[in-house]
């Protein structure tokens, strides 16, 4: 027994010494890379794994941020805005009626696996996820092709079937690809330049199975290419992926384009949001996304760089007017001048965030500085309750905990303030709390059952149905309301190929909504990132368009 | 966390007082008199008398109330006011008091602590009265049953539970409440058997009284000891799963709710802005969860004579 | 012996019988059921409809079940929703981090608690004893996620000296043959990689080992207490034994036996303590894993690890059974 007394002892000495080694050892390593040569590998912390490598699977933001750095589409973004730029596509024109589309596209680019990149891949892709069927066809994988094109060549589900704008694709030479459609589409160009809509390496795709999800029992499961081999013609190949762990990508030796100072990017899971700031400040990481508010004052203090993206999203208050206390648009008046969005910015949101009067930022087409406000008016709140007969109104205020939203950093502390303001002109509030996924979403989304309930977007690319479209393009439980007349005017813009008409149409269309009052636009938060000093060049982009090889490394 | 395990496992492997009392008032009384020459015992009943007084007093001694958010107007996202005449701790990311959302968290910890553990007694009694008392074929299923709950670690079991029940305070009593139940139910089953072979029993028994009668008259009585003391452990157990619970987000109420487990798991978002928010609750919860220890282990000590300190 | 692991393996089978019928009936009460969690941001009722049609939650109750533990025996526990992958991959891909962690936690717990609840015996009421009450006591005090995170922000965030989150730094180029990152370091020959991920351990393994050591501190401090006070003790010496010899050969030797015990309780208090300590400290294990399906409510993942844990908790407790039998005679007659 002294023996072994001895060994516990001698290994708690150890420990200790071998602790005050990994010390010195961590302050040499920091002493070594701030004097030799350049860093090269970029480590940026996700708060997820991705969904699937494959990214006509993606709709996620950590699974497009892995598959921005791998893939290309034949839209890109113009830097820092969400406007179309060319890309894999060097140029295109639309005919006159718009069902026409002609793809000049790059020449001389290789896809990852070596093969060529030309029109017959670009035809392969679109009919590909135009002939998606099964489990492929369901929204958790195949979501933005099913919203923008409006179905699939065919399908079980009747309001899916054959019912989608893209008729053809044709290949009328190597670097000319045409796109036939059935009916307009102007949003096609922007939806392009979703990550979803890649090309990928036909010849990659048969080889690894791509089409190949089995539906088990309980949940799909994906393929090999979808796990282990996605194939580009991005600025990175894919290396490895450690799921719970992190992804690994290498610079392509042959990419077409800028190849850029970072040869290696790894994205390391840390799912907690208190983790990755503190990874960041301990060093173990480059950035992250998601800072929140209330870390960007301290981060900047202490040397770290905060990086804004402009903000291409809404938070709103949304009122169900299913809820029969809510029926009354003098109720909802009431609540739109009972809540001081000012304070609530001051309060509750990044700085720089502006107050919101319509459901779609003021970047995007359509928004109308002549809507109806709402301004901060207690007293008129008390009395339009009173009109309406509710002086003693009690709802219930949905809202959702542990999570945090480009647009809804803090849902706790929203909720808080409106809660408060609505207090004060006399409303009790029940708060109902639930988890994000799936609670929340399913019962707002899947159910009448909720009184006013906090949400937001945050657009997908530059186009005006891609916000007030996807809220109020049909009659659905978010809302709890019917009113053929706004879906038809909302539908209708939506395929207006005259741009300077769709424009009129989707101001009237925010004004009448406005009027109608489904809900309260409260904000268009600044979503931020933090970086250590030495990143220099971060591409923030309003629809997350950044690829990292502009990113430089060092003083 | 689970300190669920914690006590059971500090716990001797038996706990019934070794000589059985049938006065049993002269037991306690000679248990009280142990306990007031022990300082660890005065310490414990110290914390716990004062966390009592401020869970009961709280409307006297908090400022402002529950939830109430005089300071609203003056958080910003990256400011919160510090320490002042008027907040004598501060204000919290919300605005409220924190002072006063610290004394009204006293009284949530009481209830929680209290209404789980008696889930936890409830059941846990049922369940080892049906089995030390019956015995046979009925003694084994629901021992089977207890193996059953203790195969799964203790967390996981009350985050199963609070994750079908939903988010609300309920679910965190009944999850940290039906954890406690096998504990319960075993502790109280060995105690009850070992009363069982007890030359006072057995008189009972001879002298005609009913199965019944002698188990629940003379059986029951002198084995709860050791459920009262592992009742008095429970407490601060509680406290700490349901920051446990609150931590992985099952911890239900409004985000401005009293409640020591929810603002040290929100506080941590606030740690380069406010550190204190974090330090307060977490001091809070250990200093009650220490004082409910150090006097569930005296009262331990005290009605156990052969673990008493050397 | 045999009869012994005979008897307690027969005993496992009714109680992960019932376990997984419980388990079976608690995803069934679940809210919102299984075919929401699948569907994103935006889904339609006729998308949730038309996924439990496909998935097969629609079919009778019993049905379903006779399914689930048909699949469960060929050792298919599910697929999760999260992130579509097999279950039981997810769990073996992640269980080599969460057997290291717990490992080096209770390495901690015994090669400081064992010394110090011996120490504070031998000097009772001194300051050794007293300063080690008090640390025990509030090793169990404290909530575990509460230390971590204490320990994360002094030691990582402000001092610097050890990472804050992960296994490995992730610009570290390493071959992981075992999953065991330690261990693979040593086998690869690639000594700075297995260096790399014990720094990346120290400080989840402390706060991890919080609590056994406080126990096995109290443990052992009241064992050897009730040793030196025994008959047979004052027998020895009374005899006139030496004492040294006295020390090492009877106290610490019978003092160890009950230590012995409580060492392999410790396991299921360290697979609780994991989930919330793997989550603060961003280290890819089972419980930080588990932490996630909590919060998405994964129900296969949830249902599956629960399983495989109660599983290997049995098993474990099992096995410190029978090596407690071969260590002490008494046991062997039995």
């Amino acid at each position: 027994m002294k023996t072994f007394l001895r060994v516990a002892a001698s290994g708690a000495a150890l420990a200790l010494v071998l602790t005050a080694c990994a010390a010195s050892d961590r302050e040499g390593e920091a002493a070594q890379s701030e004097t030799g040569g350049s860093r090269t590998t970029f480590v940026f912390a996700a708060s997820s794994d991705p969904a699937s490598l494959d990214p006509a699977f993606a709709n996620d933001g950590e699974t497009f941020r892995v598959a921005r750095q791998m893939f290309e589409g034949l839209v890109g973004t113009v830097p820092g805005t969400a406007d179309p730029a060319p890309l894999l596509a060097e140029s295109w024109d639309v005919s006159e009626d718009g069902l026409e589309y002609t793809f000049q596209l790059k020449e001389g680019v290789k896809f990852h696996d070596g093969t060529d990149f030309d029109a017959a891949a670009v035809c392969f892709n679109f009919e590909r996820w135009n002939n998606f069927t099964g489990v492929l066809q369901s929204e958790s994988l195949s979501y933005y092709w099913q919203k923008v094109n409006g179905g699939f060549a065919t399908s079980d589900v009747p309001g899916l079937n054959g019912t989608g704008k893209y008729e053809s694709c044709e290949a009328s030479d190597a670097s000319t690809a045409v796109i036939h459609l059935a009916s307009p589409l102007p949003e096609l160009v922007s939806a392009l330049s979703l990550p979803s809509f890649s090309i990928q390496s036909p010849a990659a795709l048969e080889k690894y199975d791509a089409d190949g999800v089995t539906g088990g029992e309980e949940a799909p499961v994906l393929p090999e290419y979808a796990k282990a081999h996605p194939t580009g013609t991005g600025p990175y190949i894919f290396e490895s992926w450690s799921p719970g762990e992190q992804v690994v990508l290498a610079a392509n030796p042959d990419y077409w384009g800028d190849a850029g100072q970072i040869k290696k990017i790894v994205f390391t899971v840390i799912s907690d949001a208190t983790a990755r700031r503190q990874a960041l400040q301990a060093g173990d990481i480059d950035g992250y996304d998601l800072v929140g508010p209330a870390d960007v004052e301290a981060l900047d203090e202490a040397g770290f760089q905060i990086v804004n993206r402009d903000p291409f999203n809404v938070l709103y208050l949304a009122m169900n007017q299913a809820n029969p206390e809510l029926a009354d648009v003098k109720v909802r008046q009431a609540i739109a001048h009972a809540i001081d969005k000012e304070a609530l910015v001051a309060q509750t949101l990044p700085e720089g965030t502006e107050v919101a009067t319509n459901f779609v930022p003021p970047a995007v087409d359509g928004w109308n500085k002549d809507v109806a406000t709402y301004d901060y008016d207690p007293e008129k709140a008390k009395a339009l309750l009173a009109e309406a007969g509710k002086s003693n109104l009690t709802i219930d205020f949905n809202y959702p905990t542990n999570v945090s939203r480009p647009y809804m950093p803090t849902p706790e502390q929203v909720f808080t303030a409106i809660s408060a303001d609505l207090a004060a002109v006399g409303i009790t509030v029940n708060p109902v709390p639930e988890p994000w996924n799936p609670e929340y979403l399913d019962r707002m989304q899947g159910t009448a059952d909720h009184g006013i309930h906090l949400l937001g977007w945050t657009g997908d690319y530059n186009d005006t149905y891609n916000f007030i479209g996807v809220f109020f393009g049909a009659p659905a439980n978010e809302w709890g309301f019917d009113d053929p007349a706004l879906f038809k005017a909302i539908g209708d813009a939506r395929y207006q190929a005259d741009k300077a008409a769709q424009t009129a149409a989707y101001e009237a269309a925010n004004a009448q909504i406005m009027e109608l009052l489904p809900g309260i636009p409260l904000a268009h938060p600044v979503p931020s990132l933090a970086f250590k000093a030495d990143i220099h060049g971060y591409p923030a982009s309003p629809v997350q368009d950044e690829v990292y090889n502009v990113i430089t490394i060092g003083d | 966390m689970s300190a669920t395990e914690t006590h059971e496992l500090l716990a001797p492997p038996s706990g019934p007082p070794a000589a059985p009392d049938h006065a049993g008032d002269s037991a306690w009384r000679a248990a009280a008199r142990r306990l007031r020459r022990n300082p660890g015992a005065i310490a414990g009943a110290v914390i716990v008398l004062v966390f009592l007084a401020v869970a009961t007093f709280a409307p006297l001694i908090a400022p402002f109330d529950a939830g109430e958010l005089p300071g609203r107007a003056q958080v910003r996202p990256t400011f919160i006011p510090g320490p002042s005449a008027e907040h004598l701790l501060g204000l919290d990311r919300y605005g409220a008091d924190l002072f006063s959302q610290l004394v009204w968290g006293a009284r949530a910890s009481l209830l929680i602590g209290v209404l789980s553990t008696l889930v936890g007694l409830l059941g846990g009694v049922l369940l080892g009265v049906v089995a030390g008392g019956l015995g046979g074929w009925v003694d084994t299923a629901t021992m089977r049953l207890v193996d059953l709950m203790l195969s799964v670690p203790s967390l996981l079991l009350a985050v199963s539970i609070a994750a079908v029940i939903g988010q609300s305070s309920t679910a965190v009593i009944i999850a940290i409440g039906v954890v406690q139940v096998p504990i319960f139910a075993r502790l109280l089953r060995g105690s009850m058997l070992a009363q069982r072979g007890q030359d006072y029993v057995l008189a009972a028994s001879s002298l005609g009284l009913s199965r019944r009668t002698v188990t629940m008259s003379h059986v029951l009585p002198n084995s709860i000891s050791p459920v009262i003391v592992q009742a008095t452990l429970m407490l601060a157990t509680a406290v700490i799963e349901a920051a446990a619970l609150s931590f992985l987000g099952l911890g239900g109420g409004a985000p401005t709710a009293a409640e020591w487990g929810r603002m040290l798991t929100a506080a941590q978002n606030e740690l380069e802005v406010a550190p204190r928010l974090a330090l307060w609750p977490g001091a809070c919860i250990a200093v009650t969860a220490l004082g409910f220890t150090l006097f569930g282990e005296a009262l331990r000590e005290a009605l156990d004579p052969r673990t008493r300190k050397r | 012996m045999t009869r012994l692991v005979l008897r307690r393996t027969a005993l496992l089978v009714p109680t992960l019988l019932g376990l997984s019928v419980l388990l079976f009936l608690w995803v069934r009460a679940l809210p919102g059921g299984p075919a929401t969690a699948l569907l994103g941001e935006r889904a339609t009722p006729e998308a949730v409809e038309r996924l439990n049609t496909l998935y097969g939650f629609d079919r009778p109750v019993l049905q379903q079940y006779t399914g689930y533990l048909g699949q469960l025996v060929q050792g298919n526990f599910g697929t999760s929703t999260r992130t579509g992958r097999p279950v039981l991959e997810e769990f073996l891909a992640r269980f080599p981090a969460t057997i290291e962690l717990t490992v080096l936690a209770l390495a901690i717990a015994v090669g400081v608690g064992i010394p110090l609840g011996y120490l504070a015996a031998r000097r009772q009421g001194g300051l050794v004893d007293n300063g080690t009450v008090v640390v025990s006591l509030l090793g169990v005090t404290i909530p575990v996620f509460f230390l971590a995170f204490l320990l994360k922000w002094l030691f990582a965030v402000q001092l610097g000296w050890f990472p804050s989150a992960g296994r490995q730094d992730p610009t570290m180029v390493a071959t992981h043959p075992t999953g065991f990152y330690v261990l693979d370091g040593l086998l690869t020959r690639e000594l700075d990689a297995s260096w790399d991920a014990f720094v990346h351990l120290v400080l989840p393994a402390l706060a991890l080992g919080s609590i056994p050591l406080a126990i096995i501190t109290r443990i052992t401090r009241s064992s050897v207490l009730e040793v030196q006070g025994a008959d047979y003790v004052r027998t020895a010496r009374a005899k006139g034994m030496g004492r040294a010899r006295l020390r090492n050969r009877v106290i610490l030797r019978n003092a160890m036996l009950p230590v012995s015990t409580t060492i392999g309780l410790q396991v299921g208090l360290l697979l609780s303590g994991a989930v919330l300590t793997e989550t603060v400290f961003a280290y890819p294990g089972i419980g930080s894993f588990l932490a996630q399906a909590v919060f998405n409510l994964d129900y296969a993942v949830l249902q599956g690890f629960i399983l495989i844990i109660a599983i290997v908790y049995a098993v474990v407790n099992l096995a410190v059974d029978v090596s407690y039998g071969l260590i002490d005679p008494r046991m062997r007659t039995r």
